[in-house]
């Protein structure tokens, strides 16, 4: 019954588009970039990442030398509100952080 | 990233004396020459005065970065919600690191607010100083206007990475 219609076989099609946006907006998550600068010392940088992530030194440490070597680093990642806290943190102590969607 | 201060070279003799040790009991041994004192007295009033000027200032700028450079409002939003904590925060760590800055005992919170003072202080005079990540590269000879500066930065460099080296050991 009327299966051939054409607006039937689109109307899957129409039924996913809108849940996949809906999905994926809110939910598109952000990450935290931390840049190098000439300032911060690399131990420094290193303590901050396991105080303020809980990151094993030898993460922190691959962190930080990212940051070093390529100029920036992925730190973390999450809602814009974990985001924004985070950015704020690594501001309090002195590190270039920006979020931005991923 | 700066070198860290072990690499430096510049104090030899600093390398086999700790300035800063934390204890069996958890708090910190603070172990610094009267003249040391008297240098970081001084540094939280002219922090305080630097920061006073404002974001318009390059130097306050940089502990004030922007939050977020593809989205202006985004960025905007942030500045508006944080900033106001973060200098509060900025002048909290200086009245603790002011108030403790004779003790010869600190606690971990105390040892933090060192950390934090000094290494604000370090970018603020760092940005004034344009500083490179290799001190080694530097030219500035015992005459020119900026060495004491750069003889202060390295100081707080070198007191960074020992505070580091406590809170984490």
């Amino acid at each position: 019954m009327g299966c051939l219609e054409p607006t039937m076989t689109v109307t899957p099609v129409e039924v996913e588009d809108p849940t996949t946006d809906d999905v994926a907006v809110p939910d598109r998550p952000w990450v935290v970039i931390v840049w190098n600068d000439p300032i911060n010392l690399m131990s420094y940088v290193t303590f901050v990442f396991q105080k303020l992530f809980g990151y094993s030194r030898d993460k922190a440490t691959k962190l930080m030398l990212d940051v070093h070597h390529k100029g920036k680093a992925v730190v973390s990642s999450g809602t814009r509100e974990k985001s924004e806290l985070d950015v704020f943190r690594l501001h309090e102590h002195g590190l270039w952080a920006t979020m931005q969607h991923d | 990233m700066g070198h860290d201060a072990a690499r430096l070279g510049a104090y030899p003799a600093v390398r086999f004396s700790r300035r800063i040790k934390r204890t069996r009991s958890g708090q910190f041994e603070v172990r610094l020459s009267a003249e040391e004192r008297e240098v970081l007295r001084g540094l939280p009033s002219q922090m305080r005065d630097a920061l006073a000027l404002g974001k318009d200032d390059p130097a306050v700028a940089r502990l004030n970065p922007s939050a977020c450079l593809d989205d202006a409002e985004v960025d905007a939003e942030f500045h508006q919600m944080m900033d106001d904590d973060l200098n509060a925060g900025r002048l909290e760590a200086l009245d603790a690191f002011e108030k403790t800055v004779d003790n010869t005992r600190l606690d971990e919170e105390e040892a933090l607010a060192w950390m934090r003072a000094i290494n604000d202080t370090r970018l603020l005079l760092g940005t004034r100083l344009d500083v490179s990540e290799d001190p080694g590269e530097r030219a500035v000879g015992p005459d020119d206007p900026r060495a004491p500066g750069f003889a202060l930065y390295d100081y707080l460099s070198l007191l960074t990475q020992e505070l580091v080296e406590a809170l984490g050991a």
